[in-house]
C-alpha cells in the first residue's frame, strides 16, 4: 500500500493501468440492530484502510455482519458509531461511484439483459450520452449475445455476470462484491474468480470482497481481512503478495490457507 | 376426427403422413364443421315450423346457417394454402357443438314447440330482434360502451394512484387506507339512491358509480404490489444513483404491475354488473334499460338479443385487458404458468 500521490500518476498495485480506484477508511465504525428491542450488536469498532487499487477481502464466518459492514460502505445504512469516508469524504449515502453486486444478482425480471445494464445510465439521466457503455459492459462479460434476453432465461452465472455489467457500466471506484459468486457451480465459480480479477486489473477499481470462502479470498485478494463472530472485530490481517495471474496450486497459497484456517480457529481439521 | 386418422392408418403409407399432416387435419375439421352447419340449414328449411306458429325469419335463419357452412368449407380449403386459417382448426369441434346446439334449440322451439312461450323463443325469433331492431340495439350498445368506458377508465386510473401512493408513501397510507377500509367494502350499487340524488345527472351519477366499483380492487392491488416489491430491487437502484421519482416509476411502478393487473380484471366484472344496475334503475338509454323495457313489454326475444349481445361485449372488452397484460407483462412469460 503506497500512500499519497495524486490519482493520475499512480499505477495500479499489479500492473501499469492507470489506477482510479478510490481510497476507502473506515473509522471505529460500530453498528447494531434493534431486534424486537434488543439491541443486537453486529459490529465492534471495525477499522480498516483500503488503498486506491487494492483488492481487499473480508473474510468471516456467516453472519459475522461482512455483509452489513458493505450496506455501510454503500450508504445504504448508516452506522450507529463511526464514520466511513471515501477520499477522505464521509460517506452519507449511497452513489453511483460505489457499487454493489450482491449475492443474488437481483436483475429487474421485466427489463431484458440490455435494460438492466441500462439501469445505472436511466437512473441518472445519462442514457443519451453515454448509451455505448452498455454494449462495452456486456462484451465485457462476455454477454454480447445476449442483449434482448429476459432475467429468467439466464442461468445462474449469465445472470451474476449480467449483475457485474449492470455495476460496471458506471465507471465505478470501488466495486463492492457481497458474496457475488457464492450461489454459481463450482465450475462456473472459479471460471468467474479468473474473470473478475482480469476485469479488476484491467479497469483499476478498488474492490471489497465479502466471503466465507477461503480459496476465494486468498485467490482474488492482496489482502485478507479475518473478522470474528458477530459482533464481528477484525482478528486477522494477512497480506497475500503473491503476483496475477495467481495459480490454485501454488504453495504459497496453501500456507496462507493453513494460516487463515488457525485465525478462524479451524485448524484442527486442516 | 382422430378415427378418421386411425381408419386411414392401415391404409398405404403416404396417405397416413398427408391426413396426419396438421393441413389435412386442418381440412378435416373446417369441412366437418361445415357439413354440420349445413346439415343444420337443411333441418330447418326442410321441417316446417309447428302449426300456426308464424316465425318471420325461419328462412332468414336458413339462409345464415348456410352462408356459414360455406364460410366455413372456404376457409377450410382456403387452410391448405394460407396457413394462418389453420388455426380455426383447434375451432373446429367448437363450431360443430354449436351447430348442434343450434338444432336442439330449434328443434325444442319452432319444430315442435315443446318449450313454452313466450319465454323460450326459437332461435330465428331472436335473428327477427337483431335485425328489426338493429338501430335501438346499436344506440344502446354505444351509450353502455360509453359509460362503461369513461367510469372505468376514470376509475382505474384513479384506483392506480392512489394505490401507488399508499403503497409507497407513510403520509398518504395513514390518511387513506382507513377511509379505504372503511368504505371500499360497501358494494357500490349501495350509494345508488344517493348518487341520484347528488349528481346534476343520471349519467354522471352512474360514472360516478361504476369508477367507485373500478377504483376500490384497482386501489387495493395496486397498493399491495407496491408494498410488495421486494426491498434489494430499491437497494440496487439506490446504489446506480436513483432518486425517489426513479424509484417509484421505474422500479415500484413495473415491479406491481401483475398485481395492478389483477385489480384491473376484478375491477371491470364489478363494473359490468353497477353498470347494467346503473342503467336498469336510472339511465335511460343502453343495455341494461333495453334489458329492463324488454321485460316490460314481455319480448322476451329482444331480452335474449340484449344479453348475447352484452355477453358479447362483455368478453370482448375481458379479451382487450388480456391482450393489453400480455403485451405489457409478456417478461412473466418464463416465469409463471402463462
Amino acid at each position: 500500500m503506497v500512500v499519497a500521490a495524486a490519482p493520475s500518476e499512480r499505477a495500479h498495485p499489479v500492473n501499469n493501468n492507470p489506477v482510479r480506484g478510490t481510497t476507502l477508511t473506515i473509522r471505529e465504525v460500530s453498528h447494531r440492530f434493534d431486534l424486537e428491542g434488543q439491541p443486537l450488536p453486529v459490529l465492534d469498532r471495525i477499522s480498516l484502510r483500503i488503498g486506491r487499487g487494492e483488492f481487499v477481502a473480508l473474510l468471516g464466518p456467516s453472519g459475522c455482519g461482512k455483509s452489513t459492514l458493505l450496506r455501510l460502505v454503500a450508504g445504504l445504512d448508516s452506522p450507529s458509531a463511526g464514520s466511513l469516508f471515501v477520499e477522505g469524504e464521509e460517506i452519507e449515502g449511497p452513489d453511483p461511484s460505489r457499487v454493489v453486486v450482491f449475492q443474488d444478482p437481483t436483475l429487474y425480471p421485466w427489463r431484458t439483459v440490455w435494460g438492466n445494464v441500462a439501469l445505472g445510465l436511466e437512473a441518472r439521466g445519462l442514457l443519451r450520452t453515454h448509451r455505448e457503455r452498455i454494449e462495452a459492459a456486456l462484451r465485457l462479460v462476455g454477454l454480447t449475445g445476449f442483449i434482448n434476453a429476459y432475467p429468467h432465461q439466464l442461468s445462474g452465472g449469465m445472470s451474476q455476470r449480467t449483475a457485474l455489467a449492470r455495476a460496471l457500466v458506471n465507471d465505478p471506484t470501488l466495486l463492492i462484491l457481497d458474496e457475488p459468486l457464492g450461489q454459481l457451480d463450482s465450475l462456473t465459480r472459479i471460471t468467474m474468480q479468473g474473470e473478475l480479477v482480469s476485469l479488476w486489473q484491467r479497469a483499476g477499481f478498488t474492490a471489497l470482497l465479502v466471503t466465507h470462502d477461503v480459496e476465494e479470498a486468498l485467490f482474488l485478494a492482496g489482502r485478507v481481512i479475518v473478522l470474528s463472530e458477530r459482533p464481528a472485530q477484525i482478528t486477522a490481517e494477512i497480506v497475500n503478495s503473491l503476483p496475477y495471474p495467481r495459480h490454485r496450486g501454488d504453495p504459497y497459497l496453501a500456507e496462507l490457507r493453513h494460516e487463515v484456517f488457525a485465525h478462524l480457529g479451524l485448524d484442527a481439521t486442516w | 376426427m382422430s378415427s378418421v386418422v386411425d381408419e386411414v392408418a392401415s391404409g398405404p403409407k403416404p396417405v397416413v403422413g398427408l391426413l396426419a399432416s396438421p393441413v389435412a387435419r386442418s381440412l378435416i375439421g373446417g369441412l366437418a364443421a361445415a357439413a354440420t352447419w349445413l346439415a343444420v340449414a337443411v333441418l330447418i328449411t326442410y321441417w316446417p315450423d309447428k302449426p300456426d306458429s308464424d316465425w318471420a325469419y325461419t328462412d332468414d335463419l336458413t339462409a345464415l346457417c348456410g352462408a356459414l357452412a360455406i364460410a366455413l368449407a372456404l376457409g377450410a380449403v382456403a387452410g391448405v394454402w394460407f396457413a394462418g386459417l389453420q388455426r380455426v382448426r383447434r375451432a373446429s369441434p367448437w363450431l360443430i357443438a354449436l351447430a348442434l346446439y343450434v338444432a336442439a334449440w330449434e328443434t325444442v322451439t319452432a319444430k315442435l314447440g315443446l318449450l313454452p312461450l313466450p319465454f323460450f323463443p326459437p332461435p330465428q325469433a331472436i335473428l327477427e330482434v337483431v335485425v328489426d331492431d338493429r338501430t335501438r340495439l346499436v344506440t344502446c350498445v354505444l351509450a353502455s360502451f360509453h359509460l362503461l368506458a369513461t367510469g372505468y377508465l376514470l376509475g382505474a386510473a384513479v384506483g392506480f394512484v392512489t394505490g401507488v401512493a399508499i403503497g409507497w408513501s407513510r403520509l398518504a397510507n395513514y390518511w387513506i387506507h382507513p377511509v379505504l377500509r372503511f368504505i371500499g367494502p360497501l358494494p357500490a350499487t349501495a350509494w345508488l339512491p344517493l348518487a341520484f340524488f347528488v349528481f346534476p345527472s343520471s349519467f354522471s351519477a352512474s360514472i360516478f358509480l361504476i369508477a367507485l366499483a373500478t377504483g376500490f380492487p384497482v386501489t387495493v392491488l395496486t397498493w399491495s404490489g407496491v408494498a410488495g416489491v421486494n426491498s434489494a430491487y430499491y437497494d440496487i437502484a439506490r446504489t446506480l444513483g436513483a432518486n425517489q421519482r426513479f424509484l417509484v416509476l421505474k422500479v415500484a411502478i413495473p415491479a406491481a404491475m401483475p398485481h395492478v393487473f389483477v385489480g384491473l380484471f376484478m375491477g371491470l366484472g364489478t363494473s359490468f354488473a353497477v353498470l347494467v344496475v346503473a342503467e336498469m334503475l336510472g339511465v335511460k338509454a343502453g343495455l341494461g334499460w333495453y334489458l329492463q323495457w324488454a321485460q316490460g313489454w314481455a319480448a322476451y326475444a329482444n331480452m335474449y338479443a340484449a344479453l348475447l349481445i352484452m355477453a358479447l361485449l362483455c368478453s370482448g372488452l375481458i379479451t382487450l385487458l388480456f391482450r393489453l397484460r400480455d403485451r405489457l407483462l409478456s417478461w412473466q412469460k418464463g416465469l409463471v404458468r402463462w
